[in-house]
């Protein structure tokens, strides 16, 4: 391995360096249908779970066909869907803003090969590289977070609790079976990168236990004030430890009864560490949805307050999902979504068709707002 | 031969889903054998210690990944997140395993053309594992080590015309949904827009000088395709403002069965004939539909543009064309205060370019206003709560409106400004108690 430069100087580091030239303009990625099209779209239809047209005032039509994607690639994969694409697509493709990947062909002819092309392409264990789907009132791809594989304060993993829970809704990514689209997604701790707050189904990564305090380390490492302000509940304060050597050193103490494991100050301060491998696991929240379709948009709520990290394949989480998915399927009417539907029958209710016991977790206790979601009223179900 | 034994991983390879695991071992495997003679410049086996050191937190339920790190290019403060492994001995090929942020374009648009010139890039000069893409939309180069960012970054600018995108406490990468390139329902140009702002905000994107992050999305109507409510500072809704476009005789068509409601979504079981009553008049929010002697009458004025009615007959109803885009305001994840989505701050603006009324009147003005009050690691939501609603009006200029209000507040704590009653507040206790005594 020998050291092969691009150009760069590093002795003149800001010698011939081009800074501030953006993303490259869209345009120039536009297949020629929809360059020709843009703006002039008249109406769509799914034709099968998967493919979509859309039909343009000029008569044209463009016939996508949406596969799932891992998010997590290779370039060897990359590759291979350029290949596809060249082969199929006139060299071009898109990727969705849920990282399906978006095949796009300007006749009806062409999709069938492609599709059957796509289908036929399997990995060496089994999977599907391309499964058709993800469109209409199925379930699609799960928004997803860096997990194990990059991140330093996940409470679970990322891409492999979404493996094994498409594989357990993988009929529903290839089907339309649902009353509505239902959207599930995946965070590995509270900071929620993605859309876990605004979910049908989400699955996030939570600790149980307060940080390890390391001391000898912490002023050296950490701003103490930015570790004090992390803390949505106040439970950490300035103090002065004795270490075992006799030095006094500035370090913080944490009130264990009012920490609730958010892990937002180890996020500020390295030492303050509370991965743990019994004590982290999983949260399930529900009926969170982000379209202002006859209801407004709604946060998700918390449903299950605890499930055990189970590597590889997450049992007790996608077995819990799968039970909440069977139960809307049966219960909600056509174009309901799951938060719509919980709140017409009542979250009582909801409980009681999903099997999911209610415990003290579930009960909102974070400041003044904790007393709205109470009930105030005499209105409810047995 | 694996260099690890990845017996927990490896159970990750079968089922009908594609497999990250299978995926990793592919490119770990092309790596070893090299067809092509690729000078690596970073180790051969980073692929496979990527799965031993994946494997290990399997095994052990934790990351192993080191707290933070602080590495980038010269001229830029963002746009690489560092990551070293805290088991380097044992996992040396991804003893640094830096992300690289590629600013991608607007749409998500690609020529095979241009993703292979990145992944040859990507295979020479990092680990040839990526993220298509990154929930705020970039394209992520996923592991690399810190003699490479430099190259990359000449290699990308130079021979790509390509930046990267943002990370830190600035404005990150801009993204839209499909918009008007493939879709009907789209009120205004989310890449066009997408696509200025991003480049007229390049040095807010790249060189942080805010209190926090923040997150512009753009939504070409209230479906919100790229979840601009729930995932950005600035949410940019498209809306129409006068009257649904109806075309009768495709009204009828549903009705008599000859096209599929929603675009035949539901078309995986049977929910029995197309009922228009049942499907669209009931279901309208505002109870403005009605469906009579084969007609359907719509009250705009009462319509809240939910699209629920345009999305069950998009070949019967359309947007009306007079289109523009309401702005929220405020969203964020639960750290520190709870969980926001965007509060409405401006009901209805034309999206034309070059936008200058969007960026003089809003962006520029919240900017303003959050740069000079925003605490540390405060977002725009959390001192929208702070300081209140009203004090963002004040610094737009935009007029309240009860449009911006789910319900008038309950509690009566209502503060007036000193000139807006008489008299003012300077006052003696003496005159008081000349008419009231002690």
């Amino acid at each position: 391995m020998a050291f092969v430069s691009s150009g760069y100087n590093p002795d003149k580091p800001m010698g011939d360096r081009i800074t501030d030239i953006g993303p490259r303009h869209f345009e120039e990625f536009y297949p020629p249908v929809i360059k020709n099209n843009k703006g002039k779209w008249l109406y769509h239809e799914i034709l099968e779970p998967g493919v979509y047209v859309h039909v343009s005032e000029t008569g044209d039509e463009v016939y996508t066909v949406r596969v799932g994607g891992c998010r997590l690639m290779s370039v060897e994969h990359i590759r291979e869907i350029c290949e596809i694409a060249d082969k199929h697509c006139g060299g071009y493709l898109r990727f969705t803003t849920r990282n399906n990947i978006e095949f796009m062909v300007d006749s009806k002819d062409k999709v069938k090969p492609l599709v059957d092309d796509l289908m036929s392409r399997k990995q060496d264990g089994g999977c599907y590289k391309f499964p058709v789907g993800g469109t209409g009132a199925g379930i699609t791809n799960i928004i997803h977070t860096q997990g194990w594989i990059h991140c330093h304060t996940p409470a679970t993993d990322a891409s492999g609790p979404v493996k094994a829970t498409m594989d357990v809704l993988f009929d529903d990514f290839r089907n339309m079976r649902l009353p509505a689209h239902l959207r599930v997604s995946l965070a590995c701790c509270l900071n929620m990168c993605g859309a876990v707050h605004c979910s049908d189904i989400a699955i996030l990564g939570y600790h149980r236990k307060p940080p390890m305090l390391d001391h000898e380390y912490l002023d050296k490492m950490c701003e103490i004030p930015l570790a004090i302000s992390a803390c949505p509940t106040a439970a950490i304060k300035p103090t002065k430890v004795k270490l075992d050597d006799g030095t006094e050193v500035k370090s913080v103490a944490v009130k264990n009864e009012r920490c609730m494991f958010c892990g937002n100050c180890y996020t500020m301060c390295p030492s303050m560490p509370l991965a743990d491998d019994v004590g982290d696991g999983i949260v399930i929240m529900a009926g969170g949805k982000v379209s202002n379709r006859i209801s407004a948009p709604k946060f998700s709520k918390v449903v299950v307050a605890f499930l055990p990290n189970e590597a590889p394949r997450w049992p007790s989480t996608t077995s819990c999902i799968q039970k909440i998915v069977e139960a809307y399927a049966n219960g909600a009417r056509k174009y309901e979504r799951l938060g719509e539907w919980a709140e017409r029958i009542g979250w009582e209710r909801f409980f009681e068709k999903c099997e999911l016991e209610f415990t003290h977790h579930l009960i909102d206790d974070f400041r003044d707002p904790a007393y709205y979601t109470w009930r105030q009223t005499s209105n409810f179900k047995f | 031969m694996a260099k690890h034994e990845t017996p927990m991983l490896d159970q990750l390879e079968t089922g009908p889903w594609p497999s990250f695991v299978t995926d990793i071992k592919r490119q770990a495997e092309a790596r070893a054998k090299n067809e092509k003679g690729i000078d690596y410049q970073i180790p051969v086996d980073v692929c496979e210690d990527l799965l031993g050191v994946l494997e290990l937190s399997y095994k052990h339920g934790r990351t192993h990944w080191k707290h933070g790190g602080i590495v980038g290019v010269f001229g830029y403060g963002g746009g690489v997140i560092g990551r070293y492994c805290d088991q380097p001995e044992q996992f040396p090929g991804v003893a640094h395993f830096h992300t690289m942020r590629v600013s991608q374009p607007a749409g998500k648009f690609y020529t095979t053309e241009y993703l292979k010139g990145l992944c040859d890039l990507w295979d020479f000069r990092g680990s040839g594992i990526t993220n298509m893409h990154g929930s705020t939309g970039d394209i992520i180069f996923l592991g690399t080590t810190t003699p490479q960012l430099e190259e990359i970054f000449h290699e990308l600018t130079h021979t790509f015309n390509q930046d990267l995108g943002g990370s830190g406490s600035n404005l990150r990468t801009p993204s839209d949904c499909i918009g008007a390139a493939r879709c009907e329902f789209a009120c205004y140009d989310t890449q066009a827009i997408c696509h200025d702002l991003t480049n007229e905000y390049q040095d807010e994107l790249h060189r942080p000088a805010f209190p926090y992050k923040f997150k512009f999305k753009f939504d070409g109507c209230p479906n919100c395709c790229v979840a601009s409510i729930a995932r950005s500072d600035l949410s940019f809704i498209g809306l129409w403002r006068d009257e649904i476009r109806v075309d009768e005789e495709a009204v009828a068509a549903y009705v008599g069965g000859e096209i599929v409601p929603n675009g035949g979504a539901h078309a995986g079981r049977d929910w029995g004939a197309f009922d228009i009553q049942k499907e669209v008049v009931d279901l309208c929010p505002t109870e403005c539909m009605k469906y009579e002697n084969g007609k359907l009458a719509i009250n705009n004025k009462e319509c809240n543009h939910c699209m629920h009615c345009i999305n069950v007959m998009p070949r019967a109803l359309r947007p009306g064309n007079d289109k523009g885009c309401a702005i929220l305001a405020g969203a964020k994840a639960p750290i520190l205060d709870g969980a926001q989505m965007g509060s409405l701050i401006v009901p209805f603006i034309k999206v034309e370019a070059p936008y200058t009324e969007i960026k003089e009147t809003v962006i520029e003005p919240i900017w303003d206003w959050w740069m000079e009050e925003g605490k540390n690691r405060e977002r725009l939501g959390e001192l929208m709560k702070r300081q209140g609603l009203q004090k963002l009006l004040e610094a737009t200029g935009f007029k309240p409106d009860a449009r911006m209000v789910q319900e008038p507040r309950t509690n009566p704590y209502i503060f007036w400004k000193e000139d807006e009653v008489e008299g003012g507040w300077e006052r003696d206790v003496n005159e008081f108690r000349k008419h009231h005594q002690r």
